[in-house]
């Protein structure tokens, strides 16, 4: 800090430590939201379309699953949108 | 009883090894026998901060292939009576590494080791993961910044998955942050996130805090643990670490500012 600084500090101060720490707060939680997810879920969301892909033609993205925790209880949902007949 | 640390941190850069060397030093000052192990295979560092660079003979990959038995791979330091090296190998990929490998030498080197500390290279992959599989406890190291903290949180996340207490339903593996290159100026000028913001985002216990500080470089330079420059403002943060990692109570230091003179700030004294 020299005799410059003194006159510098006393105009802009924007303290962008507090935005790190927002940002941080909201990719955090996000990212651990998503660590929590089991790393089956691909692989059965495959499976699941070759299975039904057996009786009816879908695409990969007409099966969706997610897994929400409710307390102690996970549910497991599947979604399949079947083609227009 | 033994203990495998593991030092980790996810981000490159943040003071692993510096760490490492410091804290298994401090451990074997305070006459715990330890032995500091190299994980990072390619880029080995930890024997030039431990200043044993010109004495490594076999490395960790030899003692995993059977080329070279573990006595004669650990290099005895030279300060310390019960301190000791098992440097990283140089010339081989980083897959030189397996499991069963790292395993059986950390078993051998538990028997007669109270700590054996594990520096971990920077990454997800292979090589940190075997370094922190078998650990009892880790320390992460942590910069007040945005990335440092980010990859911290996913390395807490793979300790409490991916370990081996955590896939035998054991104990899960002891975490302590420790907050490197700290510096409380910027911090109270809102420029760095404070230790509290840092505390609060990852939730895990306060090692301790290392500031910013020219001794690390300085030790570095000379191949000697910062620890042993008790002098130093990181020299003494790393001793109070230590201490705390035994289970002593100490108060956190170098948190504050020093007080500097209407004439140091004139004229840019640097702290």
């Amino acid at each position: 800090m020299n005799i410059l600084d003194l006159f510098r500090q006393r105009k802009k101060k924007e303290p962008t430590a507090s935005i790190a720490k927002e940002r941080l707060q909201i990719i955090v939680a996000h990212e651990r939201g998503q660590r929590s997810t089991p790393d089956y879920l691909p692989a059965l969301q495959k499976e699941l379309v070759e299975v039904i892909r057996k009786y009816v033609n879908i695409e990969q993205d007409q099966v969706h699953v997610a897994l929400e925790n409710q307390g102690t209880c996970s549910i497991l949902e599947l979604n399949i949108t079947l083609p227009d007949r | 009883m033994s203990k495998i640390l593991v030092v980790t941190s996810g981000k490159g850069g943040v003071g692993k090894t510096t760490t490492s060397a410091a804290i298994g030093t401090g451990l074997a000052l305070r006459g715990h026998k330890t032995v500091i192990v190299d994980f990072d295979v390619g880029l080995r560092n930890l024997d030039l901060i431990m200043g044993c660079e010109r004495r490594v003979v076999y490395d960790f990959v030899n003692v995993v292939n059977g080329e070279a038995t573990l006595s004669q791979a650990l290099i005895k330091d030279k300060r310390l009576e019960n301190l000791y090296v098992l440097a990283a190998s140089q010339t081989r990929d980083k897959d030189a590494l397996t499991q069963e490998g790292v395993e059986k030498v950390l078993t051998e080197l538990k028997q007669t080791f109270e700590y054996v500390v594990c520096d971990s290279p920077a990454g997800i992959e292979k090589g940190a993961h075997l370094a922190m599989y078998f650990a009892d406890e880790a320390i992460v190291v942590t910069n007040p910044e945005v990335s440092s903290v980010r990859d911290s949180d996913r390395m807490l996340g793979l300790l409490a998955s991916k370990s081996r207490r955590a896939e035998k339903g054991e104990d899960p593996i002891k975490e302590h942050l420790l907050l490197t290159r700290y510096n409380p100026e910027r911090v109270i000028r809102g420029e760095m996130l404070g230790v509290e913001d840092v505390e609060e985002i990852l939730a895990i216990r306060l090692l301790g805090v290392i500031p910013e500080s020219q001794a690390v470089l300085k030790a570095s330079n000379q191949g000697v643990p910062v620890i042993l420059d008790d002098q130093s403002d990181a020299g003494q943060a790393y001793s109070d670490a230590v201490d705390r990692l035994l289970g002593k109570e100490i108060a956190h230091r170098f948190l504050d500012v020093k007080k500097q003179g209407f004439l140091q700030r004139l004229f840019g004294g640097r702290p």
